[in-house]
């Protein structure tokens, strides 16, 4: 069977966030009451997953400073950073050629959807947008305009910290993941419901992309590291034995 | 790699990042044309199937609503599938008549449905020789859904192989396996198979953890 002789390790849900989560207010109505069903045996219908090495990129697919230009020749306003890094699994093996994908706000919060009417303005250069497949030993990279805070309707003065949407494939839709990275120092980090919808201060951790000078471009731009560690995948030797 | 990725319980294996949800604007990522961006020259969408793939094509549709009994309209899908003859087809790529992958989303207007346009997957065999009844594996992502939520789509004209489907019968409440299967809707001589999601309460989706 096409990719039945392989496991994924058990997600910890206990590590990830809880569906209901009620210091976050959407998660109230939008979490089962049910339990989770467990497949004993998952099959290749959870083993396998997109390989996406076909799909046509863009030459700026992965560049937020050149990929959104409404017929202008201007740079957009912000902080200039690379944010690259590693896709790995569980026991540190590098997940080449998997897709990454990434979105965000601009300088000042604003996202470009027509959905967010906060009254920060959109920048005519910047559309929030990016993605790439990892190299042969898993690194990927973005260039970008570090994000800005905003406000949000939950509690009556609740900032989202600066945040990139992160989202990885990885070898099979079990180790599909979208998380968000954070920025090293944020002091808006510790006190974010979606955040703080993580209980092991642990987990937090991973989430948070590390300001890297070494891999900062002097007189042009700094640096954030953010590695991201899928489920790691076991062989099964033993099946039906 | 960061140093508290290494810490913890699991001595020697690293924790898997932490999951967040995809937020409110998820389509600026993931859905550029709902956002009311400009699309790139490749995007992964809603059509598995071009019309000159093998199989019977199929519609599926549905809406996704929360405890409350009210739409959710910023949901964002992604479904997972074996072709005609139950084969996965892994390698995406625009250029073929099908692609195993695909994305969807509700929408912020009018009845909020999500829609597929592929073939009716052939039943799959599991590793063990038993035989799952046809399905298509999707997964929720959505403001409000910390980690995505798993389930299957099955076929209402396939009642024999739903009974007999091992992971069907894995769900303890029969009344609850009938959250997962799409009814059959004919549209102007189309075939369109119709589930709705249901996050929370009554009639709630079974979800799964694998």
């Amino acid at each position: 069977m096409q990719d039945d002789n392989k496991r994924y390790v058990e997600r910890d849900r206990n590590w990830h966030p809880p569906a209901y989560a009620p210091g976050y207010k959407t998660t109230v109505a939008r979490s089962p009451n049910q339990a989770l069903v467990s497949l004993q045996r998952p099959s290749v219908s959870e083993l396998g997953g997109p390989d996406f090495r076909a799909l046509r990129m863009g030459p700026h697919d992965n560049d937020l400073l050149l990929n959104y230009r409404e017929g202008q020749d201007v740079l957009p306003i912000g902080e200039r950073i690379i944010m690259f890094g590693r896709v790995v699994d569980q026991f540190g093996k590098p997940v080449p050629h998997t897709l990454v994908e990434m979105w965000q706000a601009n300088a000042g919060g604003r996202y470009r959807h027509k959905k967010d009417a906060y009254l920060a303005p959109l920048d005519p250069s910047f559309g929030g947008v990016g993605r790439c497949l990892t190299d042969d030993d898993g690194w990927y990279r973005f260039r970008t305009i570090k994000p800005g805070p905003y406000p949000w309707p939950n509690g009556i003065n609740t900032w989202r910290p600066a945040h990139i949407h992160v989202s990885v494939m990885g070898p099979s839709i079990s180790t599909r993941l979208i998380t968000q990275m954070y920025f090293e120092g944020d002091p808006l980090i510790p006190i974010c419901p979606i955040v703080q919808t993580i209980n092991d201060p642990d987990a937090v951790e991973t989430m948070i992309g590390r300001l890297d000078m070494a891999r900062s471009r002097p007189m042009d731009c700094l640096a954030y590291r953010f590695d991201l560690v899928v489920r790691g995948e076991l062989q099964t030797y033993f099946e039906n034995q | 790699m960061q140093q508290s990725n290494s810490v913890g319980t699991h001595d020697l294996m690293l924790r898997e990042t932490a999951s967040q949800t995809a937020g409110p604007y998820v389509h600026i990522g993931l859905a550029l044309d709902v956002a009311g961006l400009p699309e790139r020259d490749e995007e992964i969408w809603n059509q598995l199937a071009k019309p000159e793939a093998d199989g019977e094509h199929i519609e599926v549709v549905g809406r996704v609503i929360d405890g409350n009994g009210d739409l959710v309209r910023d949901a964002l899908i992604e479904a997972w599938q074996a072709d005609g003859q139950g084969q996965y087809q892994p390698a995406f790529d625009l250029q073929k008549p099908f692609n195993s992958f695909g994305r969807t989303a509700t929408t912020a207007v009018g009845d909020s449905e999500w829609t597929l346009t592929t073939i009716k997957p052939g039943a799959v065999t599991r590793g063990d020789g038993k035989t799952m009844a046809p399905h298509i594996n999707l997964a929720i992502f959505a403001r409000g859904v910390n980690i995505q939520l798993q389930t299957r789509l099955y076929f209402e004209d396939e009642a024999d192989a739903n009974a007999a489907c091992p992971v069907l019968n894995a769900i303890e409440s029969p009344a609850r396996r009938q959250t997962l299967i799409a009814k059959r809707e004919e549209v102007d001589g189309k075939v369109r198979y119709r589930l709705d999601i249901r996050l929370q309460g009554e009639g709630e989706t079974v979800f799964f953890d694998f």
